[in-house]
C-alpha cells in the first residue's frame, strides 16, 4: 500500500443543530488525484475549510502524512504542504498578477518579512512567478492589476497562488467554476499536468471532468460519505444515481 | 443604601434605555445596509434642536414637540439617504468612516452657528417633573416616563419586523440583500425606509434626551462612543442584542459615575474594550 | 549577506524589474526635488520654521498612520494614544533632568512600541469595526489615564518645565525655531527612509496583500495576525518619536496630543493627501496644516465646518487623495496622447 498523503479521520462539523459534516473520512494516497462530488449543500466546502483549517472540526482528525495537524492554525498547515483554491475568486484586487504570485514564493521561501530589500531585489522569486504565469498562460497579463482581469483568467490567477507555495497536497474547490467548458478543461489540463508526487483533491460539478481526471471519486451527501471508489463504481452505484437523477434504486 | 441602589439601577436603565432608542437606527444601518455611520449622533442632535426650536420660538408643548422631532429627522435622514448615503453602501469601511466623521464635522459646526455653543435648555411640563413613589421608592417622573416611551416603542418596533409582511421583507434583507432583491422585494426602498426609521428614533431620543444627555454642537461626538459601543457589542441588525448591551452599558455608566467619580469614564472605556474582545462580532453576532 | 555582495546586487540594472511594476527603493529625481523643498524652506522662509516644524513633526505622524492604515489597512481612530505617549515620555525625562534629545527620542519610541505591541493584539482580533472601536476605546482610555495622573502629566494644564539640553551638545533649541525645523526634518526624512525601504519589501507587499485580502493570506502560509501586530507597532513607534519631537520641540505636553480630535483630523490629512502612499501623508499634512494656519483666522467652527465639507468630497468624488486624484489624470493624458 502506497503512503497516505492526507487523511480525515471521523470530521464533524456542526453548528448549533445544522450538521454540516458527519463523521467525514477519507485517505488520499501521495499523489492521488481525487474529486469530491455531492449535491449542493453536501457539505464539500466545509469538508474543504475543516481540512485545511479554515473551520475547527466539532469532532475528528486531520493528519497531513504522519502529524495531527487538527490543532494548527491555516498558514501552518501550508507550511506542511497543504493548500487550496476558493471556489468563489479569492484575490488581492490591485495586486498585480506578478506581485501576487511573487509574494506567495516570498511566502513559500520564508522572505516575506524582509524589510530590507526590495522586493524587485529578490530576483529570483520574480523569475520562478514569471516561468509559473507562462505556464498557466497568464505571462502577457503579469504586470496588471488582478482586478482588471477577466473572469476566466482570475480562476487561473487563483490556481497560480496556490501552486507557487509548491504544495504538496492541493485542494482545489470547484477550479473552473463559472468558466465556458471548453476553457475549464484547459485548467484541468494544466491541473492534470502537476508532478505526480502532488495528491490532489477537487471538488467538481461536471461529471466528464470528473471521470477524465479522477482516479478515485468521493461522494458526498447531505454532510455524510455516501460511498467511495474509482469512478466507474461511482457512476454504476444506484445510490449516487439515485442522488443526482432522482432515481429510485433498481434491484 | 439598598433603596440607594435601586434609584441608581433605575437611572442606569433609564439612560440605557435612550441609548438603545437612539442607537437602534445605527444598528439597521449596520446590518442592513452594512454602512459604518458615525454621523448618527448628528440626527440625535438635530432632532434635539427640533424639539427646543418649538418649545422656546414657537412655544409648542414639549410632548407635541416629540412627534415633530422624529418626523423631522426621518425626513432629514431619507433626504440624505436617498442623495448621499445610497452611493456608499458598497464603499470600503474606510470611506464610510470618513464621509460620516465629515457629516459630523459639518453639522457640528451648523450646529454651533445657528444656536451657539452652549447647552440648551429643556422646560418638562409639570405632569413629568418631580418624584413618584413606586412600592415605595421614590423615582424621578421623568425617567419612568422615558422608560416607558422605549418600552412601547420597542414593542411596537418587534411588532413591526416579527409580525408584518414589511419586517419579513426587512428581515430577507438582512441575510442577504442581493437574494432579496432577486425574489422581487424593493431592497433600494426598504433601505430608504429603514434609514428613515433610525434616524426618526435618533431624533426623538435625542429630543427625549435632552434632559438626561444633554444638548449642545458637541453632542455628536461626545455620544459617539456610546452608541458605537452599543452596536459594536450587542452586535448589528438585530433588537435583543443593542437592547442589553444599552441597558448594560446605562447601568455601568450611571453605577461608576455615582459610586467611583474619580474613576471617571475609565470604567466604561474598560469595559468597552473588554466586551469588544470577548464577543468581536457581538453579544448575539450573527456572523460567526 | 556581505557589504560587497549587497553593493553587487544593487549595482545591477534593475530596468527589467522596474517595468514588471514590482517595488524598487530607487530614489527618482522628482523625489530628490521634493525633498529639496522643505531645504529650502529652511533659508528662504526663516519666519515660518515655527508653523514648518510644526508641519514635519505631523508628517512624520501621517506616516506612521499610513503604514498601520494606508498599507495594512487596519482602520484606526485612536492612533494619537501612541503620539501622546511619546510625547509625555519625552516630556516627563525633559522635566525630571534628562533632556538630551536623541536618547529622549529613542526611549520614547521604545515605550510607544511597547504599547503598540501590547494594544495590537487586541486590534488585530475582529473586523473593521471592532477595530475602529478597539482602537477608539484604547485611546479614550490613554487620554483619560493622562487626565486623571495630573500629578504626573499636568492633566488639563499640560505638561510644562520640560528643559531640553543642546542638540549634540552643541546645537539649542532657539525660539527663532532653526534648531527644531532641522532636527524634525532629519527625523522626518530619516524615518521616511525606513518607511520607504519597508513599504518596497516583501514585507510591505505582505501588508498590502493583507489589507486587499486579508482571508486569502493564511492559504499562502502567512499568518495574518502576526504581520499586522509587526506593522502596528512599527507604527505606533513612529508615532512614538514624532510625539517626543513635538514635546522636545514645543517643551511642553498638552493633553490634546493624546485627544480623539487629533487622531480624527490625522485621518483626514493622510486621505486627503492619498493613503497608502508615503507622499501622500507628507502632502497631505503640509496643505491641511497650511490651511489650518490661513483659516483659523476664521472662527474655528469655521474651519470644522471645511474639513468636513472637504471630507465628504474626497470620498464621493476624489478616493486616493491628491496623489490618487494626480495619478488618474495622468493616466487619462497618456491614454489620451497615444493614438
Amino acid at each position: 500500500m502506497s503512503a497516505v498523503a492526507l487523511r480525515a479521520a471521523g470530521l464533524n462539523k456542526t453548528w448549533g443543530g445544522f450538521v454540516a459534516n458527519r463523521d467525514v473520512s477519507l485517505e488520499l494516497a501521495v499523489g492521488e488525484r481525487h474529486a469530491l462530488i455531492g449535491p449542493n449543500g453536501a457539505g464539500k466546502t466545509t469538508f474543504i475549510n475543516l481540512l485545511t483549517g479554515v473551520l475547527t472540526p466539532t469532532a475528528g482528525d486531520v493528519y497531513v502524512g504522519e502529524e495531527n495537524v487538527t490543532r494548527l492554525a491555516q498558514h501552518e498547515r501550508v507550511a506542511r504542504g497543504m493548500t487550496r483554491t476558493y471556489q468563489i475568486t479569492s484575490l488581492f484586487p490591485s495586486l498585480t498578477v506578478l506581485e501576487s504570485v511573487v509574494l506567495a514564493i516570498l511566502e513559500r521561501e520564508g522572505l516575506a518579512t524582509n524589510w530590507w530589500k526590495s522586493v524587485a531585489q529578490h530576483s529570483g522569486a520574480a523569475r520562478e512567478a514569471k516561468d509559473l504565469l507562462e505556464r498557466l498562460h497568464l505571462g502577457a497579463e503579469a504586470g496588471k492589476p488582478t482586478k482588471s482581469l477577466a473572469y476566466g483568467k482570475q480562476r487561473l490567477v487563483e490556481i497560480a497562488l496556490a501552486l507557487a507555495t509548491k504544495p504538496k497536497i492541493l485542494l482545489l474547490d470547484e477550479p473552473a467554476a463559472g468558466i465556458p467548458a471548453a476553457q475549464s478543461a484547459e485548467v484541468f489540463e494544466v491541473i492534470a499536468g502537476l508532478p505526480r508526487d502532488v495528491t490532489i483533491l477537487f471538488i467538481e460539478h461536471d461529471m466528464q471532468i470528473v471521470f477524465r481526471f479522477a482516479e478515485r471519486v468521493s461522494v458526498l451527501v447531505a454532510g455524510a460519505m455516501l460511498m467511495q471508489g474509482t469512478p466507474d463504481e461511482v457512476a454504476n452505484d444506484a445510490r449516487v444515481k439515485q442522488v443526482y437523477l432522482g432515481e429510485a434504486p433498481h434491484d | 443604601m439598598i433603596a440607594n441602589f435601586i434609584g441608581v439601577l433605575f437611572d442606569g436603565i433609564a439612560y440605557g434605555s435612550l441609548l438603545f432608542l437612539i442607537s437602534i437606527g445605527l444598528s439597521v444601518t449596520l446590518g442592513l445596509m452594512n454602512f459604518v455611520n458615525l454621523a448618527h449622533g448628528a440626527f440625535a442632535m438635530l432632532g434635539g434642536y427640533v424639539c427646543v426650536m418649538l418649545m422656546t420660538r414657537w412655544g409648542v408643548p414639549f410632548l407635541a414637540t416629540l412627534p415633530i422631532a422624529f418626523i423631522a429627522t426621518a425626513t432629514v435622514g431619507a433626504v440624505l439617504e436617498r442623495t448621499l448615503y445610497r452611493r456608499l453602501y458598497k464603499a470600503s469601511h474606510l470611506d464610510q468612516v470618513l464621509f460620516s466623521i465629515g457629516l459630523t464635522f459639518m453639522a457640528i459646526a451648523a450646529a454651533t452657528y445657528a444656536w451657539g455653543p452652549s447647552q440648551q435648555p429643556v422646560r418638562l411640563p409639570d405632569l413629568l417633573r418631580g418624584q413618584v413613589e413606586v412600592f415605595g421608592l421614590q423615582l424621578g417622573t421623568y425617567r419612568l416616563f422615558l422608560v416607558a416611551v422605549v418600552v412601547a416603542i420597542t414593542f411596537a418596533l418587534a411588532w413591526l419586523m416579527e409580525k408584518t409582511r414589511f419586517g419579513a421583507q426587512v428581515r430577507s434583507a438582512v441575510d442577504d440583500a442581493d437574494v432579496a432583491n432577486g425574489v422581487g422585494i424593493n431592497v433600494n426602498l426598504i433601505f430608504s425606509l429603514m434609514f428613515a426609521l433610525g434616524t426618526g428614533l435618533a431624533g426623538l431620543g435625542g429630543a427625549l434626551g435632552i434632559d438626561v444627555l444633554g444638548l449642545d454642537p458637541t453632542f455628536p461626538l461626545k455620544y459617539m462612543v456610546y452608541f458605537l459601543l452599543v452596536v459594536a457589542v450587542g452586535g448589528a441588525g438585530t433588537i435583543r442584542g443593542p437592547l442589553v448591551a444599552a441597558l448594560v452599558l446605562g447601568i455601568f455608566d450611571v453605577a461608576g459615575k455615582y459610586y467611583v467619580p474619580q474613576v471617571g469614564a475609565f470604567i466604561i472605556y474598560t469595559l468597552m474594550v473588554l466586551l469588544l474582545i470577548a464577543f468581536p462580532a457581538g453579544l448575539y453576532g450573527r456572523r460567526a | 549577506m556581505t557589504g560587497g555582495a549587497q553593493i553587487a546586487e544593487m549595482a545591477r540594472p534593475r530596468i527589467e524589474a522596474m517595468a514588471e511594476g514590482l517595488s524598487t527603493a530607487r530614489w527618482t529625481l522628482t523625489e530628490v526635488a521634493f525633498w529639496l523643498v522643505p531645504v529650502a524652506c529652511f533659508f528662504l522662509l526663516s519666519d515660518y520654521l515655527v508653523l514648518g516644524s510644526q508641519i514635519l513633526i505631523t508628517a512624520l505622524f501621517a506616516l506612521s498612520l499610513d503604514l498601520v492604515l494606508g498599507y495594512a489597512g487596519v482602520v484606526s481612530l485612536g492612533h494619537a494614544a501612541f503620539f501622546g505617549l511619546g510625547a509625555y515620555t519625552a516630556g516627563l525625562l525633559g522635566r525630571h533632568g534628562w533632556g538630551e534629545p536623541l536618547s529622549g527620542l529613542l526611549l520614547a519610541a521604545a515605550v510607544a512600541a511597547l504599547a503598540g505591541w501590547l494594544t495590537s493584539f487586541l486590534v488585530v482580533r475582529g473586523r473593521d469595526l471592532t477595530r475602529l472601536m478597539v482602537t477608539l476605546g484604547i485611546g479614550l482610555l490613554f487620554f483619560e489615564a493622562a487626565n486623571k495622573a495630573a500629578f504626573v502629566t499636568g492633566g488639563v494644564d499640560g505638561l510644562s518645565g520640560v528643559t531640553m539640553w543642546k542638540l549634540f551638545g552643541v546645537f539649542r533649541f532657539d525660539l527663532g525655531g532653526k534648531t527644531a525645523y532641522a532636527y524634525s526634518l532629519v527625523v522626518l526624512f530619516v524615518a521616511f527612509v525606513f518607511a520607504r525601504r519597508l513599504v518596497a519589501s516583501p514585507f510591505g507587499l505582505s501588508l498590502r496583500a493583507v489589507r486587499e485580502n486579508a482571508t486569502r493570506m493564511p492559504a499562502l502560509g502567512a499568518s495574518v495576525r502576526s504581520r499586522l501586530v509587526i506593522a502596528y507597532t512599527i507604527g505606533a513607534a513612529l508615532a512614538g518619536i514624532a510625539g517626543a519631537l513635538l514635546a522636545q520641540t514645543t517643551q511642553f505636553v498638552g493633553l490634546d496630543s493624546l485627544g480623539f480630535q487629533r487622531s480624527a483630523e490625522l485621518v483626514v490629512m493622510l486621505v486627503l493627501g492619498g493613503a497608502g502612499r508615503l507622499y501622500g501623508a507628507v502632502i497631505g499634512t503640509a496643505l491641511f496644516m497650511i490651511a489650518q494656519d490661513w483659516l483659523s483666522g476664521l472662527n474655528p467652527v469655521y474651519w470644522q465646518f471645511w474639513i468636513g465639507l472637504l471630507l465628504v468630497v474626497i470620498v464621493l468624488f476624489a478616493r486616493g487623495g491628491i496623489l490618487g486624484v494626480a495619478d488618474q489624470a495622468m493616466a487619462a493624458w497618456r491614454r489620451k496622447a497615444e493614438p
